[in-house]
């Protein structure tokens, strides 16, 4: 048991990072096959790029891909200022009526299968719609109102988590020098909490532009969005320019994390130097 | 360089520093604060302005699109689906123009009792959702155990490594799945041209093409709430324990486990959760004999056009996942407001 | 140290002199825990007061309170004559030195100096010069363009404190300011500390729980313990004059022996202790009532020890040396009494010779004179 032990842990690493990446990697593979069939490999035609360019003339995925990104930054930026909001009130604010309504309606989302709350967005919109006339129909209004609701739980939670772990000791410092509440936190908790915010907006951005479920209850006839467009191709079969499109994303976004990770190393690395010349 | 000693306050602060309102109000607000009652403009100053309005902004938002839906939801699964626009019946009408009249259709929760088809949904569902969380345990523990025990930089390489997948398209990993486990996919291909297999093994549109989805689509899910915990035990317990003679593997059972109990549930609650109301995956992977409750509650949307069902399906839902979504907003109270 | 250091009059010995901050029957409960008990001060202007006591005595809540981040439950404060309730802590002419410095990491040390003067809307080059000027002042001039994590522990705390005079407040609270350095450096900045509050004339409070920083540092000690101040005095007046069993026991080492009054005279008093062989004489009275139980304190650098046995019939005792600290500038004898009763002496090394030095098991005789004990009753 114990000389088992030692391999145990080692083996489900590597098992557990091959499962994680080997789809990943043979569908990047496949996009590279001629063959329509994406997994029957066409030896004499392959590799091929011919599926990426496909994809940039496809007018439908274009189309698509634009009015995601469109609502995914809106999302976002809308995301963080509420989710950066609520963060706020829930770890600084104490004790108050309604705290743990907030606290409840800022959870609750994390968890919440996707397919009732697109149910309940879409009910509200029609009910608000037959009331008040707005919003006229669905579209980019209802998608982006939707994503808020459920990224903006996401920012909370991570604004929430690290206004938690910040020493409260600067806040008091800074208000012992005479700065009103609202200028401290424009000067001195804004400024320290913005790693997370980013990595908030991040990940805002990322789950709008990832979104099937919602998006198809919310969405109106002309606003299609990319995840529901590679859905809609999916359910019938393998689709050899869904995975080009899938490679792409995949590089993207790999470089920008093994980017940022590395520029994350560097400046801590400095920090460090700096500290303990420092010191000496 | 003799500094002044500080003067006296008497010539300055007489009147409370002006809020800092550069609107048009400002003058207005500055003369209510010099010729009005003391008292009443600081107490507006801190009870209207500040806390209250920031809170409001939020708040306002997660009620109107967050709670008032789920009040929708929870009227309409007892109105009647009518051929409408929207189809369903209001729940109110005027009898007389003087009596407001209320009716309550239980029939849909009824059918939801009755009929087979739901009830095996939801056992199939919350099974699935089970088997899946399980396997994810298994398989992601040992993972965050790993990480959690690597060195620094190692550990930076790992953690990225869990997270990237997490940022490319849900949707498109699922999809890739579908090129595995296809009769003419990459695994069977594989098989075949091995010899190890001379006919291809069904596995898209099973049980276990689901469960396979929902692990590696929950994966990173399950792997960082038991990092994040498993990250802040002490080494020198289990330092401790074995030179008090325990071995690793007691070690481990009596020390580490009992400790990473919060990071299990928050892990497993995280991928339990939605994994019953999953649309997705069981969509692209599952059944079609058996469907789970996502699906359940779409098609009767899409399909049948019957919204009042399908409210009626989502609050039996809610109702299903209330106990485990409480205990996870007990968990993640706890988790923030600790430090 | 600290009064003998400036000629000025001792404010607090005046009935008539205006104090500059006062404390009035100030309370402060958190729930069922009463953190700081009906307390009431006086601070003369330009004075250093230390407010000391263990962990959990209420001197860093009674501080937060002057600073306004903690409302008092009841009484009042008042800073230059001007009551502080409802005054939040940007409006009040106080600054405070954060035991963990607090210093802003994004920003450089001359960004942090400047932060409190920019909340004051003062013009640019203003800022500029007199941040220049304080930063002198700290012998930080070099390093304004750093940022915190690129300073040492002492230079941090010197931004600190810099950052806290720079807008020449009436009152600077500093919270244990030099717990967090090592030792050499602790004592160089306490007289630091005091040659730069003597040139700005800035009234200081400090909060500290060791004893040498207050003696060192402090014009007046205010010791708490349990939420109430025990007593108030300078350093000498604490360190001699005891008022009760706890500041005698909490402030330096001390022997305490029960006793009982036998005689009460307008010069003398004479006291029984069980475990002392003679009685001890003190030469003031008391006016107690007759046979009060008291106590007897008398500090180990009193005690003279002896080989002979001394003349007189009070004020001496008899024992055994059981143990030795040779500290080199001085010696700790533990000397266990005849009556079982182990005390504490302290004697500088005054002679190299050998022979004229005490040793382990040696027998004794302890005595001290008649100004030396200080009597308390109950």
């Amino acid at each position: 048991m114990i000389g088992g032990r030692k391999f145990f842990v080692p083996t489900m690493l590597a098992f557990g990072f091959a499962f994680l990446y080997v789809p990943i990697l043979s569908m990047m593979f496949f996009s590279l096959n001629n063959s329509r069939l994406v997994t029957v490999w066409d030896g004499p035609h392959s590799p091929t790029l011919k599926w990426y360019g496909l994809l940039f003339q496809n007018r439908q995925i274009m189309g698509a891909a634009w009015l995601s990104i469109k609502v995914a930054t809106m999302n976002a930026c809308a995301s963080v200022v509420l989710g950066t909001i609520a963060g706020l009130v829930l770890a600084r604010f104490g004790r108050f009526r309604g705290r743990t309504l907030l606290a409840a309606m800022t959870t609750a989302p994390l968890v919440m299968p996707e397919v009732i709350t697109g149910l309940a967005m879409l009910l509200l919109f029609v009910a608000m719609e037959q009331l008040i006339g707005w919003p006229a129909g669905r579209g980019i209004t209802t998608i982006t109102i939707a994503h808020i609701t459920f990224s903006m739980s996401y920012v909370t939670v991570i604004v929430q988590s690290r206004l938690a772990n910040f020493d409260d000791s600067l806040e008091e410092a800074a208000m012992d020098l005479g700065a009103r509440p609202a200028k401290v936190f424009w000067r001195v908790t804004l400024p320290l909490i913005m790693p997370a915010i980013i990595s908030g907006w991040l990940l805002a951005f990322t789950l709008s532009w990832d979104d099937v479920v919602i998006s198809q209850f919310v969405a109106g006839p002309s606003s299609t969005t990319l995840p529901m467009v590679i859905f809609s191709k999916v359910r019938l079969g393998v689709s050899p320019d869904v995975n080009a499109l899938a490679t792409l994303m995949v590089l993207i976004v790999a470089t920008g994390v093994v980017f940022s990770a590395l520029a994350m190393q560097r400046q801590e690395k400095r920090r460090q130097r700096e500290m303990q010349l420092a010191n000496e | 360089m003799a500094l002044r000693a500080y003067r006296s306050s008497s010539s300055r602060r007489r009147i409370p520093r002006r809020s800092g309102l550069t609107s048009p109000w400002a003058p207005l607000w500055q003369l209510f604060q010099r010729f009005g009652p003391p008292r009443w403009s600081a107490y507006v100053r801190d009870h209207w302005i500040g806390k209250p309005l920031v809170t409001l902004v939020p708040m306002t938002w997660l009620v109107l699109f967050f709670l008032v839906p789920f009040i929708i939801v929870f009227g309409i699964s007892f109105s009647q689906s009518v051929l409408a626009i929207p189809p369903y019946e209001p729940l109110w009408s005027w009898v007389d123009d003087k009596v407001l009249a209320l009716r309550l259709h239980l029939g849909n929760y009824n059918y939801l009792f009755t009929d087979t088809l739901y009830i095996s949904s939801y056992l199939y569902s919350v099974k699935v959702a089970a088997v899946s969380t399980l396997l994810c345990l298994l398989l992601g523990y040992p993972m965050a155990y790993g990480i959690a025990r690597s060195t620094p930089t190692v550990r930076n390489l790992f953690l990225m490594l869990v997270i990237l997948p997490f940022w490319t398209s849900f949707l498109l990993r699922v999809y890739a799945w579908i090129g595995l486990l296809k009769n003419n996919g990459v695994i069977n291909n594989v098989l075949m041209s091995l010899g190890i297999i001379h006919e291809p093994i069904t596995m898209m549109q099973t049980d276990f093409a689901v469960y396979i989805g929902i692990v590696y689509s929950y994966l990173p899910f399950m792997i960082l709430p038991l990092f994040s915990n498993l990250e802040k035990h002490d080494r020198t317990l289990l330092e401790a324990a074995a030179d008090l003679g325990s071995r690793p593997w007691k070690a481990f059972m009596r020390i580490t486990l009992p400790l990473s109990i919060p990071g299990i549930v928050a892990g497993s609650l995280l991928v339990f959760i939605p994994a019953v109301g999953e649309y997705v995956i069981p969509s692209l992977l599952g059944r079609t004999d058996q469907l789970m409750i996502g699906r359940v509650l779409s098609d009767e949307f899409f399909a049948n056009r019957d919204w009042p069902v399908a409210s009626a399906v989502a609050i039996a839902m809610l109702i299903l996942l209330v106990v485990p979504i409480v205990i996870f907003q007990r968990y993640q109270n706890r988790e923030l407001a600790h430090k | 140290m600290a009064e003998q250091r400036t000629k000025t009059p001792e404010p607090w010995l005046d009935p008539h002199a205006e104090a500059y901050i006062r404390v009035e029957n100030v309370t402060k409960r958190f729930g069922n825990f009463v953190a700081v008990n009906n307390v009431s001060l006086r601070v003369y202007k330009g004075e250093i007061f230390c407010l000391l006591g263990g962990s959990g005595c209420g001197k860093t809540t009674l501080l937060r309170m002057l600073a306004g981040f903690e409302p008092p439950s009841s009484g009042a404060l008042f800073i230059d004559g001007q009551n502080m309730a409802d005054i939040p802590p940007y409006e009040r002419p106080v600054n405070m030195m954060f035991q963990s410095y607090a210093l802003f990491p994004h920003m450089t040390v001359a960004g942090n100096v400047a932060f409190g003067l920019e909340q004051e809307r003062i013009a640019r080059p203003e800022i500029n010069r007199r941040v220049a000027e304080i930063l002198d002042i700290v012998k930080l001039g070099e390093y304004a363009k750093r940022k915190p994590h690129q300073l040492s522990g002492g230079q941090r705390q010197r931004v600190a404190l810099a950052r806290s005079l720079v807008k020449r407040p009436k009152l600077l609270l500093l919270d244990e300011p030099l717990g967090a350095l090592d030792r050499k450096l602790r004592e160089h900045t306490q007289f630091e500390l005091i040659s730069i509050q003597e040139r700005l004339g800035v009234t200081f409070v400090v909060v500290t729980h060791d004893q040498e920083e207050a003696m060192t540092l402090a014009s007046r000690v205010g010791v708490m313990n349990h939420g109430e101040i025990v007593q108030v005095g300078t350093p000498r007046q604490i360190y001699e004059f005891p008022a009760t069993r706890f500041v005698a026991d909490f402030i330096g080492s001390v022997n305490l022996f029960e006793g009982q009054l036998s005689e009460d005279e307008p010069d003398h008093v004479r006291v029984r202790c069980e475990e002392l062989p003679a009685p001890v004489y003190v030469d003031h009275g008391l006016s107690a009532p007759p046979l009060a139980l008291c106590w007897v304190a008398i500090r180990p650098e009193k005690l003279t020890l002896g080989r002979e046995r001394p003349v007189g019939t009070d004020n001496w005792a008899h024992g055994v040396i059981r143990d030795i600290a040779y500290m080199g500038d001085m010696s700790v004898f533990m000397v266990r009494l005849d009556a079982g009763r182990e005390v504490r002496v302290t004697q500088a090394n005054r002679t190299r010779k050998p022979e004229e030095q005490f040793s382990w098991d040696e027998p004794v005789y302890l005595s001290w004179d008649a100004s030396s004990p200080v009597i308390g009753l109950g």
